[in-house]
């Protein structure tokens, strides 16, 4: 018996009683009128004789097969000891006690003889069967091919997680959107020259007033005419232009927009919001940088760069590839919530003010994860998604 | 907007020394964003070069090199000539060059070495125009003499290049937004210079340098004999005239033959206009300069009065781009006299009042038009040009007079002329509108503590005029030059931009605590997960088709998936609709796979897809206010439906074959287990429907559907035509579900029931039914046979052969049952089995084998 772990049940793996067991055959009868002394078979030399032929046998055994072999030679129905045992009964009582004793002892140290190379074999055997049935798992056996999720949702979703670890809520909208909520209800004038940089997908016939939206942004009109404020809202989504695919530039692309409304929420607010998003999504500590731009939306507007994750703006030997030296990676537009925005969604701008941004899918993915041709992330070619594993 | 720096500082004191990367960084500051930086990226040697001997070599690659011995004086450190392999051949020995010597670094970061090459040992370059980033075009090697015509007298081997080709000037490339119109003038990028680094600043539009001197640039009044101009506007768009400024001035006695000076013609080329002729030089000269477009006219042309005023429904004009064009009642014309149309106004002139080779007297036109007049043309006759987009975005109205002045003066200095007393200065600007404004608006809005006297010193910084009234509040009164500036945040964004972005503070908000993902949003990441651990990729593909794929696919003419929104402008005419299923464009992913070598390939596409509604239109109602709730619910309802969709597509092996062992084929069953995957995941229950709809096979296409019999969507094996059509392998199999079925399907909470801790009994049973009933339809009976003891029943074999009849066939049944208190007993099993197989008997006349 293996010793056992404290605390684990006992699951032996090989029964090892049976080994041990005698297998009795017919005893002979009763005899008072035996002498023990006159029994050969109950000599205790030749009993001292049997033992020992048994343990040389049982130690010379070197398969199961032969030690089975010694068991019935030695400790068989019909082996010596057995019949000894048998001849035990003749004997006459006064005798029955010292015989017995002697043959019992002589038995039981050849049935744990027996045990004990029994169980040797056994662990020896199993031992072979282990090596016998070794693989070799060297090389990959790739049965069932393993899928991916696209890198581009799923730096979508991390993005929205960031979000929502900081209490903000995603919402959705329309792909085909209506243009009132594309340009109008977003301060894009219909004569200003902003809603002409647009390069806008049209829904025929073009005064139909749908369109395929340019930005996530009709989002925020979307979500502050449903849900009013306060509001805190990340809206990611898919967004057309009409450029053709190049290495930098693809026609369907994704965006995610963020819309804080609350009282009292400022510029410094904005920027603790990027702040966060750029630490979690490029590296801690990683600051945003604001610059002046106009956005029909958003008054003031800016431009927003982050702190290159590589050099993070100090001197490098050669110039840093990753920021092209300047320090800072563009990364989408951003600004306090235009006072024509709040009001075309029914929002009090004497009472709330809000602040907006809104940055590229794949321009986060593509810095984030070192890729240098869009194409790549549109063409969906699985050894594209296999580098990235399910979570970036 | 290109900003040569020589010609900003004339304007602004750029300190010296300061390089163009500075100088863009400053203007980035205050939102002035570079585009690009020209001109000193070249570093030398770069040096005059004398060619000496030039050795045609025919390669084996059956190019001709010229190899070179060049006389570069001293430059190379040893005056022996310079060796250098040059695979032009527009140049000759004895030529003048330009050669860059190891060491030099041309545009683009490109370091010159001395290098094997062809044979030899090249040191260095014989230098092209567009490899020093002065031509566009490839035309070759420069030949100074050529290049630089009488100025390259004298020149001498080894004398440095770079002042030579004027290398050594930068321009800066900034991009303009559409705010700031005042932007795309050098008056205007001088202004901006000098809010962000201090430095002092001239207007050109008030002082002009000649000869080192300042000298105020002073417009002299109207006179009553000035050119007649009458404004004429019927239909002001919004209320406002399409005219309200139009100044002219007469120069009379040019010489036709005068030319631009070089000076000019070179500011014109750096700020990246093609100097044409000395009157259109000038006004480019003057546009770029100050902002305002002007325009001359040949005196000699124009009869007068000039006439602005809207066009008559019909009429034609011819531009200058030689396209006749008709025009729209809300177009603004300049015409002669009222009927000879001159131009469209703020956008392009005409061609028959236009300056000419022999124009001796000038009509000088400086206007100031309504932006909106100007975008809206600009836009309907696809024409936008230097002055449109000035004036879309504003131009300064009191502008005009000062540019006409600026422009008589350059006219007449460098043509020769003289300028007529006789000034005209037609209409009535309106005055920028003071706002009100509380001088803590910049404090909450940016999170900055701007003092009153700091806001205030910012606001007159830019040019606005601030007063302050009893009760603290500020009246501001914004620069001619900025009709930008109409509201509070407006002027917000000055403070916040001119006392530095950088000062504002980073402030995390608290927001008050969200409900987490929604349950479509956790719906769809789930489905997405179940997929790629199943073995499928995630893939995303263009939403846009032609008709031609429905036909692929096989669609009926009067299918509705063939029912498909339109784009008006689609990049391809080829694919000008938005997909009505996701199952249109996903095979286009697998046959790039394919293309690309990869055998097993499995791909799934989360997106929504478009069902156009009825021919409706939305509404457009303009900025600033909120429609009413109908026409809101009319915008919302035009927008078409859009369902989250999921599709499939998959060929090859699902289980490859290897050293493991054999694999096998993707095929049918592993399509429609993936579609119920999908279903399991979000712990929807389906039933299926065997089915024919298109792109599928006939005989292999099942519908899923809930309980109510909603239709989920399909999956089967791809039709063998489509199969052929789409250019996929035989038998791909594929599907697509609608994922807001399931997700409404699965929004509720789930209920969970205790598990039996007692031992399930299993039985099995064969039934012979018709091959016309549906493996589907036996299972349901069997089930609803067996009864609530019933926990499982799993069709584990199906035989179809010599021992039963031709249209029969043998489904073998496990069924596994289950009761929740107790160990069944075998009777109890037995008779729940007899009653499945009764149950069978009775639906489909099954026989027990
Ligand atoms: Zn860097």
């Amino acid at each position: 018996m293996p010793r056992r772990r404290p605390g684990t049940r006992s699951r032996q793996p090989f029964r090892r009683g049976d080994a041990g067991r005698l297998r009795l055959g017919r005893v002979s009868g009763p005899n008072t009128n035996y002498d023990p002394v006159e029994v050969s078979a109950l000599d205790p030399a030749v009993i001292e004789e049997n033992v020992t032929d048994a343990l040389a046998a049982i130690t010379a055994a070197a398969s199961l097969e032969e030690l089975k072999a010694a068991r019935i030679a030695h400790a068989g129905e019909k082996s010596p000891l057995a019949l000894a045992n048998r001849e035990i009964g003749a004997l006459p009582p006064s005798a029955k006690a010292e015989a017995g004793k002697r043959v019992g002892q002589a038995r039981g140290q050849v049935n744990q003889a027996l045990a004990t190379r029994q169980t040797e074999l056994e662990a020896e055997r199993d031992e072979r069967i282990l090596v016998e049935e070794a693989m070799d798992l060297t090389v990959r056996p790739d049965r069932r091919p393993f899928g991916h999720r696209h890198p581009l949702t799923l730096t979508a979703e991390r993005m929205a997680d960031v979000m929502v670890g900081m209490g903000w809520e995603i919402a959705e909208g329309p792909g085909v959107e209506a243009e009132w909520f594309n340009f109008d209800a977003l301060n894009f004038d219909k004569d200003h020259p902003a809603r002409q940089m647009q390069d806008t997908f049209f829904v025929d016939p073009a005064d139909a007033g749908i369109v395929l939206r340019t930005h996530t942004s009709p989002g925020q009109a979307r979500s502050l005419l449903e849900r009013g404020a306060p509001l805190y809202v990340a809206v990611p989504g898919k967004t057309f232009r009409t450029d053709e695919l190049d290495a930098t530039h693809t026609p369907v692309f994704h965006q995610m927009e963020g819309l804080a409304v609350d009282e009292g929420l400022t510029m410094a607010h904005l920027r603790g919001t990027l702040d966060r998003l750029a630490s979690e999504l490029f590296g801690e500590g990683l600051k945003t940088r604001l610059r002046p731009a106009y956005f029909p939306f958003t008054e003031p507007s800016a431009e927003m760069d982050f702190q290159c994750f590589v050099c993070r703006g100090l001197p490098t030997a050669a110039p840093c590839r990753t920021c092209g030296g300047t320090g800072w990676i563009e990364w989408g537009g951003c600004g306090m919530v235009n006072h024509n925005v709040l009001r075309a969604c029914g929002v009090d701008p004497e009472r709330y003010q809000g602040f907006a941004f809104g940055m590229g899918v794949e321009r986060s993915l593509m810095f984030r994860n070192h890729l240098a041709d869009m194409r790549e992330i549109i063409e969906g070619d699985v050894r594209f998604n296999a580098q990235f594993g399910m979570e970036i | 907007m290109r900003v040569p720096l020589d010609w900003l500082r004339e304007y602004a004191e750029v300190p010296d020394g300061t390089t163009g990367t500075q100088v863009a960084a400053d203007l980035v500051r205050v939102g002035l964003e570079e585009e690009g930086l020209h001109g000193g990226d070249v570093q030398g040697p770069l040096v005059v070069g004398r060619v000496l001997e030039m050795t045609p070599e025919e390669q084996k690659n059956g190019k001709t090199i010229n190899w070179c011995q060049v006389d570069v004086g001293a430059a190379n450190g040893t005056g022996e000539p310079q060796g250098i392999v040059c695979g032009a051949h527009n140049f000759a020995a004895g030529d003048l060059v330009v050669v860059i010597l190891p060491g030099g670094v041309l545009p683009g970061n490109f370091q010159i070495s001395a290098r094997k090459t062809y044979g030899h040992v090249s040191a260095g370059m014989i230098c092209s125009s567009l490899e020093l980033g002065l031509g566009s075009d490839h035309d070759g090697i420069i030949v100074l003499t050529d290049w630089l015509g009488a100025r390259a007298e004298g020149l001498q081997p080894g004398q440095d290049a770079i002042p030579l080709l004027g290398l050594d000037r930068e321009t800066v490339e900034v991009n303009v937004t559409p705010d700031r119109g005042y932007c795309f003038s050098l008056r205007g990028i001088a202004r901006e210079y000098s809010h962000s680094t201090g430095a002092a600043y001239r207007d050109p539009a008030l002082v002009r340098v000649v000869d080192g001197q300042e000298r105020e640039l002073t417009a002299p009044a109207a006179t009553p004999d000035g050119f007649p101009v009458e404004l004429q506007d019927e239909a002001p768009l919004d209320g406002a005239v399409g005219c309200d400024r139009f100044v002219t001035r007469i120069v009379r006695g040019l010489d036709p033959q005068a030319q631009t000076p070089a000076w000019m013609a070179t500011r014109l080329t750096e700020a990246g206009m093609r100097p044409i002729s000395l009157a259109v030089d000038v006004s480019n000269y003057v546009m770029l300069a100050v902002g305002q477009p002007t325009h001359a006219y040949d005196l000699a042309k124009v009869t007068g009065p000039i006439v602005v005023r809207r066009a008559r429904p019909g009429e034609k004009l011819t531009t200058l781009d030689d396209v006749e064009r008709t025009l729209d009642p809300e177009d603004l014309l300049i015409t002669d006299g009222g009927e000879t149309v001159l131009g469209l106004a703020g956008v392009m002139g005409g061609a028959s009042s236009e300056v000419s080779e022999s124009t001796t007297d000038v009509l000088i036109e400086a206007a100031h038009f309504d932006p909106r007049t100007v975008a809206r043309t600009s836009r309907r006759h696809r024409l936008s040009s230097e002055a449109s987009k000035r004036f879309e975005r504003g131009v300064d109205p009191e502008l005009a007079p000062q540019a006409a002045q600026l422009m008589v003066e350059l006219m007449v200095e460098l043509g020769g002329g003289a300028a007529d007393p006789a000034v005209t200065d037609a209409g009535q600007v309106s005055q920028p509108e003071p706002i009100t404004f509380d001088p803590s608006m910049p404090t909450r809005y940016v999170g900055v503590d701007y003092t009153v006297d700091r806001v205030r010193e910012l606001l007159e910084t830019i040019g606005c005029t601030v007063t302050a009234g009893a009760d603290g509040i500020l009246t501001v009164t914004p620069p001619t030059w900025r009709p930008d500036l109409l509201t509070g945040p407006d002027l917000v964004e000055e403070v916040a931009r001119i006392d530095g972005y950088d000062k504002i503070p980073s402030v995390l908000p608290t927001a008050p605590g969200g409900r987490g993902l929604t349950h479509a949003q956790r719906v769809r990441r789930t489905v997405a997960a179940a997929l790629a651990g199943q073995g499928l990729d995630e893939v995303l593909t263009y939403p846009f088709v032609g008709d031609s794929r429905f036909d692929d696919l096989g669609l009926a003419a009067d299918d509705q998936r063939r029912h498909a929104v339109r784009l008006a402008n689609p990049l391809s005419d080829e694919a000008p609709l938005m997909r009505t299923e996701l199952l249109q464009t996903l095979p286009d992913a697998l046959r790039r796979n394919l293309g690309r070598g990869a055998k097993d390939v499995a791909l799934f596409e989360i997106d929504t897809v478009t069902h156009p509604d009825l021919a409706r239109k939305a509404p457009v109602p303009g900025v600033g206010v909120k429609p009413d709730d109908a026409v809101l619910e009319e915008i919302r309802a035009a927008v078409p439906h859009q369902p989250l969709h999921v599709a499939l597509v998959a060929a090859g092996h699902s289980e490859r074959a290897g050293w493991w062992g054999p694999g096998r084929t993707t095929d049918v069953t592993d399509m429609v287990g993936w579609a119920h995957a999908i279903c399991d995941a979000v712990g929807v229950v389906v039933e299926r429907l065997q089915t024919e709809r298109e792109p599928f096979h006939p005989g292999r296409c099942v519908e899923l559907a809930l309980a109510d019999g909603t239709t989920v969507g399909w999956a089967g094996e791809l039709h063998p035509k489509v199969v052929k059509a789409l250019g996929v392998p035989e038998r791909t199999v594929a599907a697509e579900l609608d994922l807001d079925v399931l997700i409404a399907a699965s929004d509720r909470r789930a209920q969970g029931a205790p598990l039996s801790n007692h031992p399930p009994a299993g039985s099995d049973i064969a039934l012979t039914v018709p091959r016309s009933v549906s493996f589907g339809d036996v299972q349901e009976s069997v089930r609803a046979g067996a009864g609530d003891l019933l926990e499982s029943v799993q069709l584990f074999d199906v035989y179809r052969g010599d021992q039963i009849g031709e249209d029969q066939q043998s489904l073998a049944f496990h069924l596994l049952f289950r009761a929740p208190d107790r160990t069944l007993t075998t009777e109890e099993v037995n008779t729940a089995r007899d009653a499945a197989v009764a149950r069978a008997a009775t639906d489909h006349g099954a026989v027990q084998r």
